[in-house]
């Protein structure tokens, strides 16, 4: 999230699509109905009529898998009708750049942008680039009129995004696009905000990116980016999803998004070479130009003492991918299905019943040779080898079962998906003879450390350099208990030395300060041992650690500041500044500079996240302060031409991007049906499906198939969650309450189907696809409407995905129908958009 | 009398309206003290299941959880927990937690229970097998150099030092501090498939 739970409430316009919080995240939901106490409109666009919908002001339904076409039309919709925030679009985006005049779109090549490979089904994004003045700097046009300006190419593009076209792909009534789009679009005067709620029902596509960037394009031709009330926010979908993803539990990202290192990148100075982007803007603080320091850092704990000038900090043992080399989840379980790995680790994960295609990933888990799993309760995962259809005795995959403490049975912090990292404390010692996951895996590592002192092997040092310093000790020296506290303390960072607060190099033509006279004590950033104070004080050259500079500050000399539990609210905007701490620097709203004019004056002046006061005294003599939230950076508004700087600062230039050339299915999102459809064609173009995801269903694996068009398979799919069970659900189908509220697996239809299929509401039915069957009670609801797509009825279905076999009488996955496919960026599998058929039993 | 909302509240602290409005408070007040949480330790916690990051109390007597509830100070829940929150003291003195390591060895039909020691000790040794069978320290790979202000493409044995023989995904139900202990431990390993929730 860009923003946070609480700043729902500053919002005028809420659009929920791709989300559905009043099930899934049902306390957030009094955030928005605050704001809809305050005057506020929402909005709900999903192809079930939700409970989210029930509270809306506006609904509108869209056949899954077409929120690109809908989205499309709004911003074509806001483009026509002038509705846009001028002056922000000019200031804080790439509207005014200019692309290369060779650049084709979609419109101009049957579906394509310029720069497409068909035998690699990748894009070479030199095609996109922006034209360039002599000194290299980006040529842009500030009146937003040149033909190959970012603005103008948006026109055109997203012109052909009609609303007949629209409607026709989409199944949503031209008038219901229009109420919509207009609601929506009023959210462009300086002080309004709109914010978007979405979650996986945006992400799991095969343009599921994309479908986010177009969100990202009408937000910024609004001016709700950087502002109290608006945002594009990310509904996470676990406590601490967003702490691990910060955390780099990921194939391509280490802690802090540092890539994960390739073996082209052969020591740091090639790696920092490589990840730091370069501007010629100087009012850009392309704060990515410190990667090197957090790289170091990051070396540098996990390393510690290990980690030297003379070795270039260790870095030849962290474990390095090939370029290009994939890694994610749908590679990991095809490479399992084809006997490729000879162990695995599901640690607190269900992926029989989570993965898509959960058939491939129940059989490629009896290709391993052994695998551990740590969970709280058994699941589809841990006993695979007694699932449905399965013969024990020819499962040779051996399988530990690890039992792991509950979280209020442990210490430490998660990231809620505001960003919020909150300290939990134990309440209680762990159940029987579980353990918490820290405790294990350091087990695991004493144990393994040990078997390579004694018997040596394949390069022992990469796992014996790891510092290793937790906590509570026995009295041989050996650490007893893992203490949170302690990894804390490491992921914040420390000074290993005593740092200097050097002055900074003085930019061209400015003179250098008096030197301080002689005996004046030098100033110091810190202390040797002395915990770093915040990210910006980080060093490149070995002299700090931190284990995830993002999270540098969340435990530092004051203390553990997730643990905090203040309650003051000075802006009154919800920001609460003193409850736990938030990434980063506990800046509670993400760009937040964006939210001012050129000089710092609050768009919004009733609902300022940050405001320049000119007149403020700095402890320097001089004045000038940001007042507020905790600024995107310290500079003076954009005004100052010699010292300001522009507010997204993680971007290279210091604007957002309404062009986005480092996606790698084109630099604006396209309609491309879902992999599997209903459609034998695509109204916008000849590319039927995205042309950069990758294929799987080619490669001979048996379980790979998939039906578009497919008689049998007439039906659109989509899997959601539901209140009463998590993820799918371990946890919740072994909570007594739970699994009455919610005993079973059902299937929404609407009722036109059923009569169609002479189903009876109640009736148990099987949803197959091509790929597996489940069976369900019928659901027979006015909840779901059929759609007319291009002058057919084609009909949508729904199904939970929380139940599974080893809970008696409840039903198997959901995801045994889903298909392997993947986001053409993230390879996020999709399951939001597949074809079904379905029939009622006996 | 007209008792506005604000008032009534206020009143009601006095014991007041209560008189007013013809109905005594003492015995509830008597009940509430009654209550076994009066004696217990208040824990907070933030709950486990989505992402809002709701505020907890864990009370617990005698190293026994005897109540969940939300937590009233918390800024984002005030005191409020959905159905999965307010079902958290469930998980605690729960017949299907698993509560003991267990093992299923090849072709068997059923877990058995062991002990941590046996089952760490024998994942510790495939482990090691594993990753020394299937140690990459090179890999051969096409990288392009400049060679008289051209790209020339060149294969290289470069330096990659991974694990190929094993994978893991999970978890984002970990605290920070396990998500970093626990890629720290599979980077020492040299896996590269590395995975979890995120991705899907």
């Amino acid at each position: 999230m860009t923003n946070h739970w609480i700043d729902f409430k500053n919002s005028d316009v809420i659009l929920i699509m791709g989300s559905n919080p009043a099930e899934n995240h049902p306390v957030s939901f009094r955030w928005i109905l605050k704001a809809k106490e305050a005057g506020a409109k929402v909005i709900c666009v999903d192809p079930r009529f939700t409970r989210s919908a029930a509270k809306a002001d506006l609904y509108a339904p869209l056949r899954s898998g077409t929120d690109i076409a809908f989205l499309g039309g709004m911003i074509n919709y806001i483009l026509q009708n002038k509705l846009y925030f001028e002056q922000y679009v000019r200031d804080y985006t790439n509207s005014s750049y200019l692309v290369n005049a060779d650049f084709k779109m979609p419109g101009d090549l049957a579906g394509l942008f310029s720069g497409y490979d068909a035998k690699k089904r990748s894009y070479n994004a030199k095609a996109w680039s922006f034209q360039k003045n002599a000194d290299e700097s980006i040529m842009k046009d500030p009146t937003l009129q040149d033909p190959n300006c970012v603005f103008q190419l948006l026109k055109k593009h997203y012109g052909r995004y009609t609303l007949d076209l629209v409607s026709k792909t989409t199944g949503t009534s031209k008038e219901k696009l229009l109420e919509v789009y207009k609601l929506y679009a009023s959210t462009g005067k300086p002080d309004k905000a709109g914010t978007e709620l979405y979650a996986m029902g945006w992400t799991q596509h095969t343009v599921g990116t994309q479908n986010i960037r177009a969100m990202v394009i009408v937000q910024l031709l609004l001016g709700n980016m950087g502002i109290a009330g608006g945002g594009i926010n990310a509904l996470r979908g676990e406590s601490n999803v967003q702490g691990s993803t910060d955390h780099g539990l990921l194939f391509h990202i280490l802690p802090g998004y540092l890539p994960v290192p390739s073996a082209d990148l052969k020591d740091t100075a090639a790696y920092i070479e490589k990840y730091t982007p370069k501007t010629k803007d100087p009012q850009s603080a392309n704060w990515w130009a410190n990667r090197n320091k957090y790289l170091i850092s990051y070396l540098k704990a996990i390393y510690g003492a290990k980690a030297t000038k003379e070795n270039d900090f260790a870095y030849s043992l962290l474990p390095k991918l090939d370029p290009g080399m994939n890694g994610s989840w749908l590679m990991i379980f095809d490479n399992m299905i084809k006997g490729k790995f000879k162990g695995f680790f599901a640690w607190g994960q269900n992926p029989a019943c989570s993965g898509s295609n959960s058939n491939k990933v129940r059989s490629a888990l009896s290709k391993l040779d052994w695998m551990v799993t740590a969970n709280l309760f058994d699941n589809e995962t841990a006993s695979f080898w007694k699932g449905p259809g399965v013969d024990s005795s020819k499962v040779k995959t051996e399988v530990f079962f690890l039992p792991v403490a509950a979280s209020f049975e442990k210490e430490g912090s998660i990231t809620n998906s505001g960003r919020w990292a909150q300290w939990r404390t134990a309440a209680v010692k762990p159940q029987g003879q579980s353990k918490p996951d820290a405790e294990i895996i350091h087990e695991l590592y004493q144990k393994i450390k040990s078997l390579y002192a004694k018997d040596g092997g394949a390069l022992p040092e990469q796992l014996s350099a790891l510092t290793w310093n937790y906590g509570f000790k026995r009295a041989d020296g050996t650490i007893k208990s893992i203490d949170a506290h302690a990894i804390a303390k490491e992921i914040n960072g420390y000074f290993l030395e005593d740092v200097e607060d050097k002055p900074k190099p003085l930019k061209p033509g400015e003179k250098a300060p008096l030197p301080p006279p002689p005996g004046t004590p030098k100033k110091m950033l810190g202390k040797k041992g002395e915990l770093a104070g915040s990210f910006g004080q980080l060093q490149a050259d070995g002299s700090t650690s931190s284990g995830n500079w993002l999270y540098t500050q969340s435990y530092n000399e004051k203390g553990n500041l997730m643990a905090r539990r203040g309650k003051k609210d000075p802006t009154g905007l919800g920001m609460f500044p003193e409850w736990s701490w938030c990434w980063p620097v506990n800046r509670r709203i993400l760009y937040n500079r964006a939210s001012v004019d050129l000089n710092g004056k609050p768009y919004n002046l009733k609902k300022a996240v940050v405001y320049w006061n000119a007149n403020a005294p700095l402890p320097n003599g001089k004045t000038g302060a940001w007042v507020g939230d905790v600024p995107d950076g310290p500079w003076p508004p954009m005004a100052n031409e010699k010292d300001g700087k522009k507010p997204f600062i993680m971007k290279p230039d210091g604007v957002a991007s309404v062009f986005g050339s480092g996606l790698k299915d084109g630099p604006f999102p396209e309609h491309y049906e879902p992999v599997e459809c209903p459609v034998p064609e695509n109204f916008f173009s000849k590319q039927m499906s995205n042309p950069a995801s990758k294929v799987f269903s080619d490669a001979g694996v048996k379980e790979d198939v998939l039906a578009t068009c497919d008689v049998r398979f007439p039906l659109v799919a989509t899997t959601y969650r539901v209140t009463e069970h998590w993820q799918t659900g371990v946890m919740t189908r072994n909570t007594p309450w739970l699994l009455e509220l919610q005993p079973r697996q059902f299937c929404e239809i609407s009722v036109e189907l059923a009569k169609e299929k002479s189903i009876g509401n109640g009736d148990i039915i099987e949803v197959s696809s091509a790929r597996g069957k489940i069976e369900a009670v019928a659901m027979v609801t006015p909840r779901i409407k059929p759609f007319q797509i291009g002058g057919k009825t084609v009909h949508q279905i729904g199904l939970p995905w929380c139940f599974g076999w080893t809970t008696p009488g409840v039903g198997d996955a959901a995801n045994l129908l889903t298909p392997t496919a993947g986001d053409a960026n993230t390879m996020i599998p999709e399951t939001k958009a597949f074809m079904v058929g379905i029939a009622r039993k006996g | 009398m007209a008792v506005s909302r604000r008032d009534f509240f206020k009143l009601s602290g006095s014991g007041l309206a209560a008189a007013t409005l013809g109905f005594n408070l003492a015995p509830v007040e008597a009940k509430a003290e009654d209550l076994a949480i009066r004696y217990a330790k208040e824990s907070t916690t933030i709950c486990p299941y989505c992402s809002v990051g709701c505020g907890m109390i864990v009370h617990t007597l005698g190293g026994n959880v005897i109540n969940v509830e939300g937590d009233p100070d918390h800024p984002i829940s005030e005191g409020a927990l959905c159905p999965k929150g307010s079902s958290v003291f469930q998980l605690r003195d729960n017949k299907a937690r698993v509560t003991t390591p267990m093992y299923r060895a090849p072709g068997a039909s059923e877990w058995k229970e062991v002990s941590w020691e046996w089952a760490l000790d024998e994942i510790a040794l495939k482990v090691k097998k594993t990753r020394d069978a299937s140690f990459m320290p090179t890999s051969k790979i096409k990288i392009k150099e400049k060679m008289g202000g051209v790209d020339v493409e060149k294969e290289i044995e470069a330096v990659v030092n991974r694990t190929m023989g094993m994978a893991s995904v999970g978890s984002a139900a970990l605290d920070n501090e396990e998500c970093y202990l626990y890629q720290k431990f599979l980077r020492g390993l040299g896996l590269v498939y590395i995975e979890h929730q995120a991705r899907i």
